[in-house]
């Protein structure tokens, strides 16, 4: 006889821990006929503020870690996707990817998050400057993390194009509440699963299934969030930067097809960063005639 | 010793204005030429230390912001995006030197139009404004050194809101980085503070700059609102309230105009009992009663470690009392005249609330001129962190104080505000700096000193402060599309 395999249950991911969704709902996630692949978690209103509460506590465990560490931690997702990659084309190819796209995603994912992790202990080197201020003083600039960034994950590929923004996200030291493909989520859950097995510190990332439609209000309306992230979803534009509006959110839209190779890039990251200037005198007295 | 201790008092020292030459009547400045508004209506501005008129400003209207996007529009297509970098820079440059030959002129406008006592605009307003434009000429050639790997292209038409705090300077931080970058201007100046920027159109007009580069409409909010709607304008940048900076941001929802916003600030400054004192006290008069305390970065929340507190609010009152108010163009005057009536009745209001939620009000004791919009220096002792006072952003003379114990305590009050644009650290120790500037959210901190201000350094805010930076190689972000 036949084994009977064990099915897996897609739950969210908030907090550091695999929750069901609060409101008890789920929607069916189908294939390319239409032929129904997993029950997947209907977030709701809740969910959404519970995963801010979460990102913002873990803000400062994960902002504080040293840059290198950071790094360290990054790559070391890269590590275990690896070790999973079957897993992940298995669930692509399921979601209706040819077996070649499906490798190929999962590779350029990897790689992705090789070249992000990279970048964590780099992109300040480059963007900060000590700013020559005509006063005696020492001035210079550097980045910090914006802080808790909402991330609706680019609705054209399930797992490609979630790497190509949550990685520059927190590779900044910001922590994130991602609102996952609506209809190819199955790779954001199990991704999900990879984070929690790669000392991300719980919270930091948080990952969310169910209706765009009705997530993006409370994710983009809430006070708590400091900055927005999107691909497409051009006719939603208007709406989430009015949603933005009231605690005047960073609001970053792109249009990109995620499969090309100049979709990374530094300023991915530094979109989700801020400037800050510090100023301090430089005493002026004794030794002024020294130019030694 | 008090003020009304006759042998110490100073002889005024007014400062000339025979020399500044003023029209009676200003029209548009667009494409390079002066035109009379469609509108036909002019306003009035004053002075706001004897409320007597100084000119008649006229009112652009929709049809004038359109004719001054179009000639913007032309001149980028024609002439500025087509002009060799360097030619561009040298056009700056050019500003530049200028607005220095004239900058005692400049100085006395400013401070009669805007109430700022003149050695304010005389040493920081009108030097930093022609530095400003000497710094970011140099720019415009070496754009490419500031964005490693990304390819650069100007945006296009700007749109530039300014406000009546800091006149010319303000016009500075918006169009000398728009030029550096390539695109072109069309500005608007605060309706009470319109003079300075019209000098500065005279002064565009003698450097030769070519028609339409940059246009200077004068007018309300009304005027603003239609550039900030204008379909033709590629990029928003606006400095003032964090309320108007709101409803500009939904005006430009779903569009592809690119904003930067420089908006309102409660900033925290803190003193913890190592600091040294006598220089912290400056630093919290210079915090906040620099320029009437009409600073969007003004550090109107004084923090006190508490076991100097008595201390530190004694000597405070002590120097209060020897700050001069009075006519903005005597050299003597320390706090000049607050901007506009409508200003003078909003912090009133604010000194009436904070009285009768019962926080403890001391104000310098110093005489104030009869005539003209005057408030004395203010400080709130006993205010709670929920108090109005604490929670919103007056833009005047009113300080409030509050006490702290440990340095997570004060870095919490600190943080507990919606906004984020400055803030001051007062201490001895170097690693307590360094814990604080990178934990208070802010865009700007300064550590033992307050209120520094320069061309090469990037200034803007977090939160509800604002975003996007201006000044230094981060300002220029602001102007350019990178790709």
């Amino acid at each position: 006889m036949k084994r009977v395999e064990i099915l897996k249950t897609y739950k969210i991911y908030s907090g550091g821990k695999f929750p069901r969704t609060e409101s008890g709902r789920y929607y069916m996630a189908l294939d390319k006929k239409g032929n129904p692949i997993a029950n997947m978690c209907l977030g709701s209103r809740k969910d959404v503020r519970n995963a801010v509460v979460s990102a913002r506590k873990a803000l400062g465990a994960w902002s504080g870690k040293t840059a290198f560490n950071r790094s360290q931690i990054l790559y070391r997702i890269a590590e275990v996707i690896e070790g999973r990659k079957s897993q992940f084309v298995e669930e692509l190819i399921l979601q209706g990817s040819q077996k070649n796209s499906a490798i190929k995603e999962v590779e350029d994912s990897i790689d992705r998050i090789v070249y992000y992790a990279g970048w964590c202990d780099k992109f300040c080197q480059i963007g900060s400057s000590v700013n020559p201020v005509s006063s005696s003083h020492f001035n210079f600039s550097t980045y910090e993390p914006v802080g808790v960034v909402g991330l609706i994950a680019p609705q054209d590929s399930s797992l490609l194009g979630l790497v190509s923004l949550l990685m520059p996200i927190i590779a900044g030291g910001n922590t994130c509440v991602v609102l996952a493909n609506e209809s190819l989520p199955l790779c954001s859950i199990t991704f999900s699963e990879v984070l929690h097995a790669s000392d991300v510190p719980g919270g930091a990332v948080n990952i969310i299934t169910g209706h765009i439609s009705e997530l993006i209000k409370p994710l983009s309306t809430h006070m708590d969030v400091n900055a927005l992230a999107f691909s497409g979803l051009n006719e939603l534009k208007k709406e989430i930067d009015l949603f933005s509006v009231e605690n005047l959110k960073r609001v970053r839209s792109y249009d990109l097809n995620w499969k090309n190779t100049d979709t990374q890039g530094l300023h991915y990251i530094t979109d989700f960063q801020e400037v800050k200037t510090t100023w301090h005198p430089i005493e002026n007295i004794g030794g002024a005639t020294s130019t030694y | 010793m008090t003020s009304k201790n006759k042998n110490w008092e100073y002889s005024p020292s007014l400062e000339s204005t025979g020399h500044i030459k003023l029209k009676k009547k200003y029209d548009l400045f667009i494409n390079g030429k002066w035109t009379k508004s469609s509108s036909k209506k002019y306003f009035k501005t004053i002075n706001p230390n004897d409320e007597k008129l100084i000119a008649e400003i006229s009112h652009a209207n929709q049809n004038d912001v359109d004719l001054a996007v179009k000639s913007a529009r032309k001149a980028y297509d024609t002439v500025w995006s087509k002009m060799p970098a360097n030619e561009r820079g040298k056009y700056i440059y050019r500003i530049a030197r200028i607005m220095q030959e004239r900058a005692k002129e400049l100085a006395v406008i400013e401070s009669l139009d805007s109430g700022k006592p003149i050695r304010e605009a005389r040493d920081i307003d009108i030097p930093l404004a022609c530095n400003h434009f000497f710094y970011y000429a140099g720019w415009a050639d070496k754009l490419d050194y500031a964005f490693p790997n990304r390819k650069i292209s100007p945006l296009g038409v700007a749109g530039q809101i300014i406000p009546w705090n800091f006149p010319l300077l303000m016009a500075a931080w918006k169009i000398a980085p728009a030029l550096a970058a390539g695109n072109t201007v069309v500005l608007k100046p605060a309706e009470t503070t319109s003079l300075t920027a019209l000098k500065l159109a005279e002064i565009i007009e003698e450097s030769g700059l070519p028609a339409g580069v940059v246009n200077i409409i004068t007018g309300h909010g009304d005027t603003g609102a239609s550039i900030v709607n204008h379909p033709d304008i590629n990029k928003i940048a606006f400095t003032g309230s964090t309320g108007v900076g709101k409803i500009i941001q939904k005006a430009i929802a779903g569009t592809d105009k690119k904003a930067t916003l420089e908006l309102g600030g409660k900033s925290a400054n803190i003193i913890f009992d190592d600091a040294p004192l006598d220089q912290a006290i400056e630093g919290i008069v210079n915090g906040i009663f620099f320029n009437q305390g009409h600073v969007c970065c003004a550090g109107s929340r004084l923090f006190v470690q508490e076991n100097i507190a008595d201390k530190v609010i004694r000597k405070l009152k002590h120097r209060m009392k020897s700050l001069v108010v009075g006519n903005p163009l005597d050299k003597n005057t320390d706090v000049g005249a607050i901007n506009s009536k409508d200003q003078l009745q909003i912090i009133n209001k604010y000194i009436k609330l904070g009285k009768k939620e019962g926080a403890e009000l001391y104000q310098s004791t110093c005489s104030i001129p009869k005539k003209g919009f005057f408030c004395p220096p203010t400080i709130f002792t006993n205010v709670a962190q929920s108090s109005i006072l604490v929670q919103e952003e007056i833009f005047g003379p009113v300080l409030t104080i509050q006490t702290f114990r440990t340095v997570d305590e004060v870095i919490q009050k600190a943080n507990n505000t919606p906004y984020g644009l400055a803030a001051g650290v007062w201490t001895d120790k170097g690693a307590r700096i360094f814990n604080l500037t990178t934990k208070l959210k802010a865009g700007v901190v300064w550590a033992n000193t307050y209120n520094k201000f320069d061309p090469a350094s990037p200034f803007g805010g977090y939160k509800e402060s604002g975003f996007g930076r201006e000044g230094g190689m981060h300002g220029l972000s602001a102007y350019l599309k990178l790709s």
